[in-house]
């Protein structure tokens, strides 16, 4: 038998119901500490004003609204789905202490994806990987980039890339390239999107992701000749 | 199309050099007179154009498994009684 004050199962991503009709309009402007603008969704905001008052019904409604992105970017970014289990936790667990403090500088979303992101990025450090922040993830790193295309044409990607080959490929991306590259081609974050979850400029998001498929390139046609040879 | 087939590569890397601002502008960069002149550009950008596409294809949104929520509501309840405690 349960104990918890929690729904055991979370709710269906439907917009959440109001707690009753004389709010359900215009909840979110007398409680809501944040601005309106960080929440297009109304029973998104007004979830989120509730989970920010302890509200646990309304905070798993923002968890099945969130988790699948959540998740998929941190599988992507850690390539292990029992890492990203993991890493999912502790991203709704950083949102649950924190979620009082959001203004709404920012979208919602946005502020939970730079949150779950530096999740993830504490992890790979944990990990040994050499990066550490958010600043070092969006750093030039010209020594490491990928080479331009200037010599005799190669041959190109046929356009049927395998999933494995991709999915190595992504792997092998320094985290910074592959943290773009989740957001953007996996996630399907606009660029200044990104930049407002990583507090850089949109024209770094644009070089860092150009950089990444130049790797993503270089790994395809690489493993790609390894394979014809067999 | 004229065909380039000595390639410039001061011409290459001039162009490469404002391809992320091309195509994060989302300008059909297809018409671009180097493009339509360079074989080597135009394959190179057709590369990139397939890892885009097969990045959408190949890796959908996933699912988390059912589970993880009973973990997490479990793990704020631990948090909030230790708290309590405090």
């Amino acid at each position: 038998m349960s104990h918890s004050r929690y729904p055991t199962e979370p709710p269906d991503p439907a917009p959440c119901p109001p707690a009753d009709k004389s709010t359900a309009q215009v909840p979110v402007a007398r409680t809501a500490p944040f601005t309106l603008a960080a929440i297009p969704n109304p029973a998104e905001a007004d979830a989120l004003a509730r989970a920010q008052q302890g509200d646990h019904q309304a905070f798993s409604h923002l968890y099945s609204l969130h988790k699948r992105r959540i998740y998929s970017l941190c599988l992507r970014m850690v390539g292990n789905i029992a890492e990203a289990e993991d890493l999912t936790q502790e991203a709704f667990l950083q949102l649950h202490r924190k979620i009082g403090t959001f203004r709404g500088d920012s979208a919602f979303s946005t502020w939970l994806h730079r949150l779950a992101i530096n999740v993830v990025l504490m992890h790979l450090r944990k990990k040994g990987l050499t990066l550490i922040s958010l600043d070092e993830a969006m750093e030039p790193t010209p020594d490491e980039g990928p080479g331009r295309s200037f010599g005799t044409p190669d041959a190109t990607l046929t356009g049927a890339i395998d999933r494995l080959a991709l999915e190595r490929a992504v792997e092998s991306l320094p985290a910074g390239y592959r943290l773009i590259f989740v957001l953007h081609d996996i996630e399907g974050y606009e660029h200044n999107e990104i930049a407002a979850m990583l507090d850089c400029s949109i024209g770094n998001s644009k070089s860092q992701l150009h950089k990444a498929r130049l790797k993503l390139r270089d790994s395809l046609r690489t493993s790609s000749r390894q394979e014809a040879r067999r | 199309m004229t065909e380039n087939h000595h390639h410039d590569p001061e011409t290459c890397a001039a162009f490469q050099a404002q391809l992320p601002e091309l195509i994060g502008s989302g300008q059909a960069i297809g018409d671009h007179p180097h493009i339509q002149s360079c074989a080597l550009c135009r394959a190179l950008l057709a590369d990139l154009e397939t890892i885009a596409e097969a990045a959408r294809q190949l890796f959908p949104v996933v699912e988390p498994p059912d589970a993880l929520w009973a973990q997490i509501e479990s793990a704020i309840q631990e948090e909030e009684g230790h708290a309590a405690k405090d």
